[in-house]
């Protein structure tokens, strides 16, 4: 089979799968007759819906080609970070740090995947961008919680540029036997398959299972018995993949391991944060999921490790 | 008009501009909105968070000084986002400078207007000046709806000549309900402390 053809059967496999839930949706909302079930159903078909439309723009994108790519995932950057500089308190003197890391490092870190610049896109936010944010923020002299205004504008970045870009950057790999026939934006898919798929898993799982909840104060949707059920799944899937990326079946198994445990402690993580900012959603551009961040939340965390993981093991 | 278009969409791009109808819904009743103001986009926003339809018959108020002092601004304000220019400063006080904000009322178009008159660098309004009193008494039957702009004073704050991108919602309140005999003090007071309400 060649990339074409496998595009062709992922996407068929992705659409069967949504119609799927679409189809459980309808049953569902006639079914239900209780007030709290029908508001869990709505939110169901909601975020069906929003998957239809995220599923059109990615694969429109991948169709187009590496640089709409990348365009794409500096946009998803660009809103993300929109969202964690909402709700983080910015002070008016923080306007030039603030307008780097927009109009300047999210471009920048992406442009540099566009040329394969691999080792300035790997040091340049965490050293560039870390050292010159709090510089320039200097610069406007307001001194009172520098240290707090300043970490949270370079988390905001880490997270949302720097760790989010690593999942495009699967494209720039030399992976001997695999990119030369143009595969690399399958393994894009792969990953973002997995990580997707583990969180509905662990959301289904956990809504018709969980008891026992991990951390209720920080994530009261993450429980056991979800994480296990959803968890197992997604590798399951990742293992059934393997014939998209240049794994053996075992290997993509395990691969997708690492995914999920990430995934699940992005989410954990990057909970906290949002809740230590006093918000339960990161923002309401996705209807039915919340905001970007609350899609991306897990890619962040598994994306570093998993382009480094390949990367390590699977280039000379 | 194509540069409404990309005005609009550049404000969507940047800050949202998401409206949430808390207190009133997006008919086409005439109204006067008023809001706080912190930034050169808020007029920008407050219109580009109304439905076309809305948005179409409204026209926002901006200072001749500001928006009506280069002929680039001119042309921006004028074609772009339809405003109507007033005085303030001063000079010429024989004219009443609220004179054409009556004509817009009297073509039954909507107002967007800013009633602390100038922008602050907070997230609170300052107390209102008078020209929303006046414009209650002479349009009693128009609506004055009270609009809160979350987030600008942060965007764009003063000395600042490009919106950083932060969210911001446009929350639309109930409109003012009328008292009989209310003087004008407690009037602007209570026009304030509703959109200090939304905050």
């Amino acid at each position: 089979m060649n990339v074409q053809q496998k595009f062709y059967w992922l996407i068929g496999g992705v659409v069967a799968l949504l119609a799927l839930a679409s189809i459980i949706g309808v049953i569902l909302k006639m079914r239900v007759t209780t007030d709290g079930g029908r508001a869990v159903v709505d939110n169901l078909n909601q975020r069906t819906r929003a998957w239809w439309s995220m599923i059109a723009i990615f694969v429109a994108a991948f169709f187009i080609g590496k640089n709409a790519t990348l365009v794409l995932f500096g946009i998803i950057s660009f809103l993300a970070l929109r969202e964690f500089i909402t709700l983080t308190p910015t002070k008016s003197g923080d306007y030039y740090p603030l307008a780097l890391s927009f109009f300047l490092l999210v471009p920048l870190q992406y442009y540099l995947i566009g040329i394969k610049w691999y080792s300035l896109f790997s040091i340049f936010i965490p050293v560039y961008g870390f050292l010159l944010l709090p510089a320039f923020a200097a610069l406007a002299g307001d001194v009172q919680d520098f240290l707090a205004r300043i970490a949270k504008i370079q988390w905001g970045v880490m997270i949302a540029v720097y760790c989010v870009s690593h999942a495009p950057a699967l494209l720039l790999l030399d992976i001997p036997g695999y990119s030369e026939s143009g595969q690399n934006v399958l393994l894009l898919f792969y990953l973002l398959l997995i990580v997707q798929m583990s969180d509905v898993m662990q959301y289904v799982f956990g809504k018709l299972f969980g008891k026992t909840k991990i951390a209720p104060v920080v994530s009261p949707s993450k429980t056991v018995e979800g994480l296990i059920g959803g968890g197992a799944s997604a590798v399951a899937i990742g293992a059934a993949m393997w014939w998209i990326t240049p794994f053996t079946p075992l290997q993509s198994a395990g691969m997708a391991l690492i995914i999920v445990l990430m995934g699940f402690l992005g989410g954990l993580a990057l909970s906290a944060v949002k809740r230590s900012l006093g918000a339960k959603d990161w923002g309401t551009m996705i209807e039915g999921h919340g905001g970007v961040m609350d899609r991306m939340d897990s890619v962040s965390f598994a994306a570093p490790i998993f382009f480094h993981v390949t990367r390590y093991y699977f280039t000379p | 008009m194509w540069l409404s278009e990309l005005l609009i969409r550049t404000v969507h791009l940047l800050v949202g501009a998401y409206p949430r109808w808390e207190g009133s819904a997006p008919n086409a009743t005439q109204r006067i909105y008023f809001a706080n103001h912190s930034s050169h986009m808020d007029t920008l926003v407050l219109w580009s968070a109304l439905p076309p339809k809305l948005r179409a018959q409204t026209r926002p108020v901006a200072a001749k000084d500001y928006w009506g002092g280069s002929a680039f601004r001119r042309y921006v304000s004028g074609k772009g986002f339809n405003v109507a220019l007033i005085e303030r400063a001063r000079e010429d006080r024989s004219t009443d400078p609220l004179h054409p904000l009556y004509e817009v009322l009297n073509n039954g178009q909507s107002l967007i207007i800013f009633p602390e008159g100038t922008r602050k660098p907070q997230a609170l309004p300052d107390p209102f000046k008078s020209g929303l009193y006046h414009l209650s008494q002479r349009f009693p039957n128009v609506d004055l709806v009270p609009v809160y702009l979350e987030n600008l004073h942060r965007s764009m704050p003063k000395g600042t000549f490009f919106p950083l991108p932060l969210i911001c919602t446009v929350r639309f309140g109930a409109p003012l309900a009328i008292v009989e005999n209310e003087t004008k003090e407690k009037f602007l007071e209570r026009a304030r402390s509703e959109v200090v309400a939304l905050a």
